[in-house]
């Protein structure tokens, strides 16, 4: 760490965040945090509701369906459907990065542009699924 | 990983003081999900419906309860160890970090023991 007053104000900082030109492999990382987390309150949360409401009996059941139902809840649903599929998406990225590959430039910023991608295409695809079931 | 000290090769620990078992246990859990939420994705869209009676009658049976237990604790045990690595990078302070991690770990087993109760009350219990 950084010792205050014993080398003088010179000393080389560790550069930080804006000094970097921003690239895909920074974007799917920062999606990774943003949708896991997000998956951790929102997505586990809105789990536990549907199994609660599951065991509590039909009537809190209609109370789920209802308000899930609604504009907030469509949101809430489509953006935990998305960060489920984002994170997928960008975790298997991991396992390929996991066994040491991928690693070279220009095939690492080609699949950081197509693992969101991939994300946002199964979301599309899930909802589709839904829609003309 | 560098090779590390003679001591620290034995003790199989690095700078994280726990080893390679946290980034570990985030795989495993990783690949419990990744088999068991497209499952449960792919089974709510091909019931014929989603009223509650048909919902409650699916989870009810044995393989669907089964896998849905193993679904709330591989979900639960993921969230809880990806949460710890954004409370490790964005609490610096000691005390805070205490506080926000004891949290974590109360929520985390608190959420998963209420979603394990439900299965359990479903493909049980009481309520038709």
């Amino acid at each position: 760490m950084a010792q205050a007053g014993t080398g003088g104000r010179n000393r080389p900082l560790s550069p930080h965040l804006q000094i970097w030109r921003w690239g895909p492999g920074m974007t799917v990382s920062i999606l990774h945090r943003i949708s896991g987390n997000g998956l951790a309150v929102a997505g586990l949360g809105l789990l536990l509701w549907w199994l609660g409401a599951l065991a509590g009996g039909a009537e809190s059941y209609a109370t789920f369906t209802r308000l899930v139902d609604s504009w907030w809840g469509m949101v809430i649903l489509v953006g935990v459907s998305w960060s489920f599929f984002n994170h997928l998406a960008s975790g298997v990225r991991h396992f390929v990065l996991d066994i040491g590959s991928g690693y070279e430039l220009v095939a690492n910023a080609r699949w950081a542009i197509i693992t969101p991608l991939v994300g946002i295409l199964f979301t599309a695809a899930f909802w589709a699924a839904i829609l003309i079931r | 990983m560098g090779n590390g000290t003679s001591i620290g090769r034995v003790r199989g620990l690095g700078s994280a003081h726990s080893g390679a078992h946290h980034w570990l246990m985030q795989r495993l859990t990783a690949i419990g999900s990744l088999v068991l939420v497209p499952w449960l994705l792919f089974s709510l869209i091909t019931l014929p419906n989603l009223h509650y009676e048909t919902v409650h009658e699916w989870l009810a049976r044995p393989v669907p309860a089964t896998a849905m237990g193993l679904l709330v604790v591989t979900s639960f045990w993921h969230g809880r160890l990806g949460m710890q690595v954004m409370i490790e990078d964005y609490v610096h302070e000691h005390a805070n970090k205490f506080a926000v991690m004891t949290l974590l770990n109360l929520a985390a087993f608190a959420g998963a023991a209420f979603g394990l109760f439900c299965v359990v009350r479903i493909a049980l219990g009481g309520i038709a």
